[in-house]
């Protein structure tokens, strides 16, 4: 039984690959600098799928968070990472730098 | 000072819910402590490796490398839990009655003895690598290391304490409920990881056609806060979760409900006839 659920859940892990995306989604671009995302608000198409590039400028990592969104990811310091995102509906995303929160918010607008 | 204590007790906070629930079911388990220092050790070099080759990771699957390494590490938590349950069920009548036969069972090697060790490294090493990317950022960033430290300790000890309660509430839970609460509860850790593992799969850009999300409750439980995160930790509570991780979510409560049930029958009729 063990066995068959370890099974199972491998052949989710599997089937997931044999569904990535085909098709090329839009790319935005956020930075950070000083702790801060530049620019803060992003609007983007509601709609379809987005490829989000952060790039981290700041000498320290950070992670990039958005409950709304479903998104945790840390970015290296000095290097971007890319998070995909979307089709979202029509709404106020907000995310933050969990690292930094104090200074490090922004929100995605999607219309 | 108060940011890093802050920061620390999130991540702290998240592990010791889930060792504190793993611990307290494994209550009973010969050599167990030998289990868990090795888990803790790994856990914390774990850690550190992660820290360090986070960029590595990352820069793996064009990019998606952390999501797929994040799925994969709650996958395999999550398998392991699932047959800890499994193996609980199974002997949940010797561990109560003869402690003595658990012990044989796991010289004879029938113990996932090891797999308690991979349990606890994986759920240090998952929120303790982001702990050490953390605290390297404050102190490249220039905060002062005594600060650091002090804020860091007392994440760490308000963590640690959480947890520590947690782990003592369970235990004096009654004989006759401890097995079926501590499998409960160990069953939902385990759906609510894989269904977190879907999320990760869906950040990587799997999961296409179900990644739609099925309902909101922010407005009645943020995650953010501290009773969501609880629960999050607990039993995979997410705010808006997709089509896909309340499929897989149901279907491994479900599968592991059906296990447990079967796997609980079949060593009664073998021990019946002696």
């Amino acid at each position: 039984m063990k066995k068959l659920l370890f099974v199972l859940l491998v052949a989710v892990l599997f089937s997931s690959f044999s569904i990535l995306p085909a098709q090329a989604a839009e790319e935005f671009t956020l930075t950070i600098k000083n702790h801060r995302f530049e620019p803060e608000t992003l609007e983007v198409p509601a709609g379809q799928k987005l490829k989000i590039l952060v790039q981290n400028q700041d000498a320290t990592p950070e992670e990039f968070e958005s409950h709304a969104l479903n998104r945790e990811k840390i970015i290296g310091a000095n290097s971007s990472a890319v998070i995909l995102i979307g089709p979202l509906e029509a709404g106020t995303y907000p995310f933050v730098g969990e690292f930094n929160e104090d200074s490090a918010k922004g929100q995605i607008i999607a219309r | 000072m108060l940011s890093s204590a802050v920061i620390v007790f999130r991540e702290v906070f998240e592990v010791v819910l889930i060792l504190g629930i793993i611990l307290a079911a494994t209550r009973g388990m010969p050599h167990r402590k030998k289990a868990i220092y090795l888990g803790f050790a790994g856990g914390l070099l774990g850690s550190f490796l992660v820290a360090v080759f986070m960029d590595k990771i990352s820069a793996l699957a064009e990019g998606l490398g952390q999501e797929i390494f994040n799925a994969g590490i709650l996958l395999t938590a999550a398998a392991f839990i699932g047959g800890t349950v499994i193996w609980m069920k199974r002997h949940a009548h010797e561990m109560k009655s003869h402690f003595a036969k658990v012990g044989e069972a796991v010289s004879r090697g029938e113990i996932p003895f090891l797999s308690l060790s991979v349990v606890i490294a994986l759920a240090i090493l998952r929120e303790g690598s982001e702990i050490a990317l953390f605290t390297y950022g404050m102190l490249a960033s220039g905060q002062s290391p005594a600060s650091l430290i002090v804020g860091s300790l007392a994440g760490l000890i308000a963590g640690a304490g959480l947890g520590i309660l947690l782990y003592a509430g369970l235990i004096r839970i009654s004989m006759k409920y401890f097995f079926r609460v501590t499998s409960a509860l160990l069953m939902l850790l385990v759906a609510g990881m894989v269904s977190q593992a879907m999320g990760f799969l869906t950040a990587a850009g799997a999961f296409e056609g179900m990644s739609q999300t099925v309902w909101n409750t922010s407005w009645l439980l943020s995650e953010s806060g501290l009773a969501g995160q609880s629960l999050k930790a607990l039993i995979g509570y997410t705010a808006q979760p997709s089509l896909i991780q309340l499929v897989v979510y149901i279907c491994t409560l479900g599968g592991l409900i059906a296990a447990v049930r079967f796997s609980g029958r079949s060593p009664k009729k073998e021990i019946a006839p002696a």
